[in-house]
């Protein structure tokens, strides 16, 4: 982490303003946008209602649905148009939360220390020791494939990953001579968190969003496959592959095209958050090999 | 990782023993935190699927819910008297090896999962065990022949692939090898329920090689940074000076001393492969703990459910704790006993 002084603002858009600058962040940005783009404006797009019969069960590409039929003769391309906003909307408003609840408990913990910490870290530990997809079903299992509970288990899920790596990089902070100095001129604890310990949690904070979107997108649309998300007739790109990968000699664009917009989604964030954490780390300026021990780093953080 | 986060806020009072042995203390400390962890995830499992929902036996029945079956279902369940008592019979019989009757079909949870967890446990082994050698292998490679076109391609495949979601490497493997291009392996599992898994190779081969593709770049970025980090250091400078052969270098000197921080990674994969097992396994209709899994959410089949997270959650405890063990175990420098 870079040395710490107030108001860095403008340093957190530095860094990603160097990210963007490097061929990796750039292709990374521009490949997450395009998939971003066609999920925000499909649904305008569409030729057909996305649960409009409008050819014969996993027809072949023809003039009247350019990329065939699927599993119920509905448009494969209007479908695909149709079944990403909400996969989108719903892995943001889960990064969203996760990241905002986990980098909460992990200032908190490293500022307060002694029995806060050891009581956030054990129970960080406990739903630690769920696979992320297990928790979801877990929640699932219970209250039945409900969006907002998705969205909510997925952002629980997430966030003791996100609390380990803040406290870590907060405790760091906490021990410096400005944050010292502050509590010995008596200036309450909330208010040195929120001015001076979050603003230099910035960069950190950056790379845990772009990594927790990839991999809140990995369990909501694995969610989705599993028949856990939006319902049928609902067009989602995971419940896609599911229902056409009958169909797969037929019409194989029915599981094609949503499994290439998923896979290009990921693919971007994670080269974008892999530029940013290079960026932060200051590696990016000097050129785009990569540094050993910056790798080393990052793994340390990603993992 | 863990042990990197966990080992700074344990300062405590030092230590009465004579001579202290950091591997066991480490081994019987870790064992308290975990035991200490499975118990508090017991208690969120049963609290979960027993007293949030209102009713687990509303949920369980839905509209087939007549007050006559829902009292004979609470009374299964034990629904009828308090929390605590509930969860301390179901904490005895988990200790009796009893994990309830499953709701679907009335058969015993354990036999049910029991199987299974073997089945599971070919898939996960197999990937751990193929991934991690060729995630070391590649990573070795690329870092021997840092800066070449190698390198280079292999470091940016593994940068895309780590970011697949399983199904999505499925789907390509199917569309390649089982359905639309070549014809060589099956594209779902069939081997009967009471079979060993091993009776059928061909049928592994493409879960086996989903799960491999997804854990592999982990394994390789780490090795190829660790490795070209201790490429760099003094003692194979030395080595090199000294005129030792290029493969002694790499697989004597520098290996040992990179393997240490992968083993993390190589803990991170396995923890990682108990929740990807639920996804491959449903793809490919694999009849082990995630398929289970998946099946009991859809038929809210509690006792199952239940049983099943205790068992992934008593791999992801013990994952952890071997893998601390481990590393410790590799890496000289930290086996010493602290100030």
């Amino acid at each position: 982490m870079a040395p710490g002084f107030r108001g860095r603002r403008p340093e957190a858009f530095a860094v990603l303003g160097r990210a963007v600058r490097t061929p990796r962040g750039a292709t990374g940005l521009a490949i997450a946008g395009c998939v971003v783009l066609v999920a925000a404006i499909g649904p305008v797009l569409a030729p057909y209602s996305s649960t409009a019969f409008v050819t014969e069960p996993f027809a072949r590409a023809s003039g009247t649905a350019l990329l065939g039929g699927d599993t119920l003769g509905r448009d494969v391309l209007s479908r695909t148009l149709d079944g990403g906003w909400e996969l989108l909307l719903m892995a943001a408003v889960a990064t969203a939360l996760g990241v905002a609840a986990g980098a909460l408990c992990g200032v908190v913990a490293a500022y307060s220390g002694g029995w806060t910490d050891s009581v956030i870290m054990r129970s960080v530990d406990v739903i630690l020791a769920f696979p992320q997809l297990v928790f979801a079903l877990l929640l699932v299992s219970i209250l039945g494939p409900k969006i907002w509970l998705i969205v909510l288990a997925v952002a629980i899920s997430h966030a003791p990953q996100v609390a380990r790596v803040t406290r870590a990089a907060a405790l760091d902070i906490s021990e410096r001579d400005f944050v010292k100095a502050m509590q010995i001129l008596g200036i309450p604890g909330r208010r040195i968190i929120r001015r001076d310990v979050l603003p230099n949690l910035t960069s950190v904070l950056m790379v845990e969003i772009g990594l927790r979107l990839t991999y809140s997108m990995l369990v909501i649309a694995g969610l989705s496959f599993l028949g856990f998300g939006l319902q049928p007739p609902a067009a989602s790109w995971g419940l896609m592959i599911n229902e056409n990968r009958v169909g797969l000699i037929a019409n194989p664009w029915g599981v094609l095209m949503p499994a290439i917009l998923i896979a290009l989604f990921t693919i971007g964030t994670n080269t974008f958050t892999d530029a940013v954490a290079r960026a932060s780390l200051g590696v990016g300026r000097r050129s785009t090999e990569p540094d050993p021990l910056a790798e080393l780093a990052l793994e340390g953080a990603t993992s | 990782m863990t042990t990197a986060t966990e080992a700074p806020e344990r300062v405590g009072p030092p230590s009465k023993a004579a001579r202290p042995h950091p591997i066991r203390d480490t081994l019987i400390r870790r064992s308290g935190i975990g035991i200490l962890t499975l118990i508090l995830v017991s208690i969120l499992v049963f609290a979960a699927t027993q007293i949030l929902p209102g009713n687990a036996a509303n949920a369980v029945l839905l509209n087939t819910a007549t007050p006559a079956r829902l009292h004979a279902l609470e009374a299964q369940l034990h629904l009828n008297r308090p929390a605590v008592e509930q969860y301390w019979t179901w904490l005895i019989g988990i200790f009796h090896g009893n994990f309830g009757t499953s709701l679907a079909n009335g058969a015993s949870v354990g036999s049910l999962v029991g199987g299974r967890i073997l089945n599971s446990a070919v898939l996960v082994v197999l990937a751990g065990v193929i991934g991690t050698v060729l995630g070391v292998g590649l990573g070795v490679l690329a870092a021997a022949r840092r800066d070449s076109l190698l390198d280079h391609v292999l470091s940016v495949g593994a940068l895309a692939i780590t970011a697949l979601p399983e199904f999505v490497v499925a789907v390509i493997l199917v569309i390649f090898f089982a359905a639309v291009v070549w014809h060589l392996f099956p594209a779902v599992s069939v081997f009967a329920p009471g079979s060993a898994p091993w009776s059928n190779p061909a049928e592994l081969v493409l879960p086996v090689a989903t799960l491999v593709i997804v854990i592999v770049p982990y394994v390789f970025r780490m090795m190829r940074a660790s490795m070209i980090d201790s490429l760099e250091s003094d003692y194979v400078q030395m080595a090199q000076l000294k005129g030792v052969p290029r493969w002694r270098i790499l697989f004597l000197h520098a290996l040992p001393n990179a393997i240490a921080p992968t083993i993390q990674v190589i803990g991170l994969t396995f923890l990682y492969l108990a929740g990807g097992v639920v996804v491959v396994e449903y793809m490919f209709n694999y009849p082990g703990l995630g398929q289970a899994l998946v099946a009991a959410v859809s038929d809210r089949d509690i006792p199952q459910i239940q049983c099943i997270v205790l068992v992934l959650a008593a791999f992801y405890v013990a994952v952890n704790i071997l893998t601390d063990v481990i590393s410790l175990a590799v890496s000289p420098r930290r086996r010493l006993p602290r100030s």
